[in-house]
């Protein structure tokens, strides 16, 4: 089946759960979890077919990609149904498929208007699936905007903490960064004559210099936005920290790398020049936000907090790689874009439906000793943190060494500042790993007799959570992702080859 | 002088005339035979009746669109296909908004109500198909009386009257201003025929009592499609009137406003637009066009934030879409003026969608304030699902017609002058102040979808209803994504205009 076909079935399963009752909750979990396996199956069907065929795919055709589908949509303006996958996208649309599989495991517990949580989660689903395969400017605009609004309704009605204010914020940094990016559009639809919007044919035309000088800001940092660039990213924590479980997962796992996807295909494709001025600009702004964000993230209180900052100062090596404009850092900012996205994916679980939805306290303070009572939640929180960190043995190392390497070709300094990162990200992920799940007797104590002592169970030795166990949802697509982060770690060449196959013929396009 | 063609006129009229006949026939009804009945029953009859009339008018217009064009009268009468499809168009306009004054209560003047409906219809239809000044006056006149009419229907409630007060003397100004606009036209080129108009100016040049007099038409005008800074009566007159009502002014009257409007500009004063790009403005009415853009733009999207009404807030927003359609009419070009007739169909089918759904609702709500709709999703899921692609369209996001109409704008003033972008300035302040109404329309929508209702009763609404607002919801969405059949039939009748 053609890989386009994941979007058609999502939106199929959107539409398919609004039509039933709203009381056969049972039913409604397992069409979204059917839908989404449905969708994740095409994928990866795609995925290894593709990745069999790509290096003949290239030799023959001079170019990586696999047109789905391209079919006139709306000819006045020149606009294409285009749907085609490289060695860039596909990984990609494989991460929503996984994220999208595993989210619905994490929302298995939601109980309250279950039937419109999961239209619109299969309805952002569908909109990331197409945008990760659009190969039109004007229908990659389409999805980036359709995919907008579902995440303020997941947000605003399932989230916790202050979640319509971080709904609205996302919303509207969203909106802004969209808006930046209809000008660019226009205006590079019109420069390039106004024929198509077709990505690969606007490539062949590309803007006069010095014009690219001033679109190439507008579409990159429009969609940059949504990647969480410093210093706007300030969207991401509040709006990760807002939402849903699920929610969270898309967000930081998929949403965010829809934004430097796009910067990758739509900017630094079609604007080689002004990619080539404002490199040093981007290379610097993200070794501030990976030290930004890692700093950050170390001083929170708020465990959630944490992995939102950390996904910040994540994006940020994807970001940097994508500026070093060399094999090794590119093909490490892709891979850091899937890796981040089981990595963040696996984070969120842990601390959002793991911890939080049975504890209800995200407080560090007032956490801890959970190892002994859900171990499962501790194993995964290791694994995703040894991954987040960038152990060797585990897919963030592959990426971020590539993306170090990368940078150090281009200037010593841009790795130096990004490998401060690295012993920060250590300390607050080894702080959070402490305070959480060891850590049970002096400060959690502390703060449980300043509240009154209603929690505690049992005399000492015995631990004070009284939790419900881990269930199979959880179970099932927790190992899901960890083995995803072990097997990408010590089999990188799985993804890596025909990411660095696509990325030369990119370098080699360039003038 | 040769006898008028009689038979000629009556016949390019003919849907006109139906439609008093229906009127007639409707007061005759209430008079005679409907006195004594219930109100829902007047209202469902004399609603049918109009609706039987509505539907009969669709076949001489669909035969219009078929024939040549005829130009009657020295231009008082212009059928074409353009005009007739237009007049198509205000036909399905005002059946919904009788689909959606059935279930509403107008009062004890059942007849009066509709037969004031229909009258206001023709002369939105006349003032399509006419390019002649005194037609146009007339028929302006023609539906702005039975507008504010209709505004004051709420006879007990003091909200009405005085929207209905505020309406007429704003409106009343604008016609004067207008008609001393015209009769300056009139004064200097002899000519109350657009085209002989545009003669006498490309062979005189501009004179600057005609540009003063242009400054009056375009005063007028711009009050009647409620652009800053003459837009001050359209929150009251939206708000005031009964919601039937502001959904035909806001959408109606704005269609038949903005034809004739772009009809004016483009064949009697294309010489005189000047040049509003960056850098290089040069006086004219596209420079006129584009402070009015920027200040209705900025303005109404600005003012909608802090409305608690949901009417007032819509009406804030057509504030705002009169700015981006300003900005598709001044780049005067033939995709400029193809996407503002495309945008103005979309924009009055999502209005009249919008305020239907407040119809529906607010009576059985207890009110339009924000409040009122609190939880609605969970009261009447279907409804909301619909005012949640209403809302979505005209916020302008994919795939809905509000989107594409928004982007075909938007696209048409760039491609004016792709050299130096000399109108992007106007699409950049266009676009951020389109981000800036997803805020407010979000809280619209916060308060339907997210917050929890007062009490979870079940709002049931008349099937009729629902049918004929999910139709509008079902051709919004069509627009949007299958917006190529439209701009090729508008596309090339624009170039009659």
């Amino acid at each position: 089946m053609r890989t386009d076909w994941s979007i058609y079935i999502s939106f199929l399963g959107a539409g398919l759960i609004m039509l039933l009752p709203r009381n056969s909750k049972t039913l409604i979990r397992w069409i979204a979890l059917l839908t989404g396996v449905v969708g994740l199956l095409i994928a990866l069907n795609g995925y290894f077919a593709y990745n069999a065929t790509f290096s003949g795919l290239i030799r023959s055709q001079g170019n990586g990609f696999i047109t789905l589908t391209n079919v006139p949509w709306i000819p006045a303006l020149g606009i294409h149904y285009h749907l085609a996958l490289d060695g860039i996208n596909y990984p990609l649309v494989v991460l929503n498929g996984f994220v999208c599989v595993t989210g619905i495991l994490f929302s298995w517990n939601i109980e309250e208007r279950v039937k419109e949580f999961f239209a619109f989660f299969l309805t952002l689903i569908a909109a990331v699936y197409g945008m990760f395969m659009a190969m039109d400017l004007f229908l990659l605009f389409v999805s980036y905007e359709l995919a907008i609004i579902p995440k303020y309704f997941i947000i605003a009605i399932w989230g916790s903490t202050r979640k319509e204010y971080g709904a609205m914020k996302l919303v509207l940094y969203s909106f802004i960064g969209s808006a930046l990016v209809f000008i660019g559009v226009l205006a590079l639809f019109f420069a390039a004559g106004g024929h198509t919007f077709g990505i690969l044919e606007l490539a062949k035309h590309p803007p006069s210099p010095e014009l690219q000088r001033w679109m190439f800001p507008l579409l990159f940092v429009g969609f940059a936005v949504l990647a969480g660039i410093w210093p706007l990213h300030t969207w991401a924590p509040t709006g990760h920290v807002a939402a849903p479980t699920a929610a969270s997962m898309l967000l930081a796992g998929v949403v965010m790398k829809l934004g430097s996807y796009a910067c990758f295909r739509a900017a630094m494709l079609l604007m080689p020049q002004g990619l080539e001025y404002w490199k040093w600009w981007i290379a610097w702004i993200a070794v501030i936000g990976i030290v930004y964000g890692a700093a950050v993230a170390f001083v929170q209180k708020d465990f959630k907090f944490i992995i939102g900052y950390s996904s910040v100062s994540h994006m940020g090596f994807v970001l940097l790689g994508l500026a070093t404009l060399n094999v090794r850092g590119m093909s490490g900012a892709v891979l850091q874009m899937f890796s981040h996205g089981i990595v963040a994916s696996l984070l969120f679980a842990v601390v959002g439906r793991m911890v939080y939805d049975r504890t209800h306290t995200r407080q560090l303070d007032e956490l801890g000793g959970l190892r002994q009572v859900i171990p499962f939640a501790f194993w995964a929180f290791l694994i995703a943190g040894a991954a987040s960190m960038g152990l060797p043995g585990f897919s963030g190392f592959v990426a971020e060494i590539q993306v170090l390497i990368g940078a150090f070709s281009m200037s010593p300094w841009l790795a130096a500042g990004a490998g401060v990162s690295i012993p920060i990200t250590a300390a607050y992920i080894l702080n959070a790993l402490h305070k959480v799940f060891f850590a049970e007797e002096e400060h959690a104590r502390a703060a449980l007799d300043k509240r009154g002592h209603d929690h505690g169970h049992g005399g000492a030795g015995e631990s004070r959570w009284n939790l419900p166990p881990i269930t199979w949802p959880e179970v099932t697509a927790g190992t899901i992702l960890m083995s995803l982060l072990v097997i990408v770690g010590i089999y990188p060449s799985i993804m890596l080859n025909m990411i660095t196959a696509n990325v030369e013929l990119f370098l080699r396009g360039l003038p | 002088m040769t006898a008028a063609p009689y038979y000629e006129v009556f016949k390019a009229l003919s849907a006109e005339a139906m439609l008093v006949v229906t009127a007639f026939v409707a007061l005759a009804l209430d008079l005679v035979s409907l006195r004594r009945a219930e109100m829902k029953t007047r209202s469902r009859t004399l609603g049918t009746v109009a609706i039987v009339g509505l539907l009969a008018s669709v076949i001489p217009l669909w035969l219009q669109v078929r024939q040549d064009s005829v130009v009657l009268l020295g231009g008082t009468l212009v059928v074409n296909e353009l005009s007739a499809i237009f007049n198509l168009f205000i036909v399905v306009l005002t059946l919904l908004t009788v689909v959606i004054s059935m279930g509403f209560d107008v009062g004890r003047h059942v007849g009066e109500y509709y037969a004031t409906l229909l009258f206001g219809a023709i002369g939105m239809m006349l003032l399509v198909s006419t390019e002649e000044l005194i037609t146009i006056f007339v028929a302006l006149e023609l539906t702005s009386v039975c507008l504010y009419i209709l505004t004051a229907f709420h006879k007990g409630e003091l909200r009405s009257q005085e929207a209905a007060v505020k309406y007429f003397m704003f409106g009343a100004i604008s016609s004067a201003f207008l008609l001393f606009g015209l009769s300056y036209v009139y004064g200097l080129t002899g000519a109350t025929n657009l085209r002989e108009i545009a003669k006498v100016i490309q062979a005189n040049g501009a004179s600057p009592l005609m540009a003063v007099g242009l400054l009056f038409i375009i005063v007028g005008f711009g009050f009647k499609v409620a652009v800053v800074p003459f837009h001050l009566w359209a929150p009251d007159a939206y708000e005031g009137a009964p919601t039937p009502v502001t959904a035909f002014i806001a959408t109606g009257s704005k269609v038949a406003s903005f034809f004739v409007f772009a009809k004016i500009l483009i064949i009697g004063f294309g010489g005189m637009a000047g040049s509003a790009f960056w850098g290089g403005f040069n006086s004219g009415w596209t420079m006129l066009l584009a402070v009015t853009a920027v200040a209705s733009m900025v303005l109404g999207n600005c003012m909608a934030i802090v409305q608690r009404n949901v009417k007032r807030l819509l009406a804030y927003s057509s504030i705002a879409h009169a700015g981006y359609i300003f900005v598709g009419l001044l780049a005067a070009t033939q995709s400029g003026t193809t996407s503002v007739l495309f945008y103005v169909i979309v924009y009055a089918l999502t209005n009249m969608g919008a305020f239907g759904v407040v119809a529906a609702l607010s009576t059985r709500a207890g009110g339009d304030d924000m409040e009122n709709f609190n939880g609605m999703a969970r009261k009447a899921p279907f409804l909301s699902l619909l005012m949640l692609v209403f809302i979505l369209s005209l916020a302008g996001i994919p795939p809905l017609g509000g989107f594409f109409g928004k982007f075909y704008l938007f696209a048409a003033a760039v491609e004016r002058d792709t050299q130096n972008f000399g109108l992007l300035w106007l699409v950049v302040i266009g676009i951020f102040m389109s981000a800036v109404s997803l805020y407010y329309y979000l809280i619209l929508l916060k308060h339907i979808y997210v917050l929890p209702p007062k009490e979870d009763v079940a709002v049931a609404t008349p099937t009729y209803l629902n049918v004929a607002l999910a139709a509008t919801a079902l051709a919004v969405i069509l627009l949007g994504v299958f917006p190529e059949s439209l701009l090729e039939l508008l596309k090339p009748l624009v170039v009659h205009l």
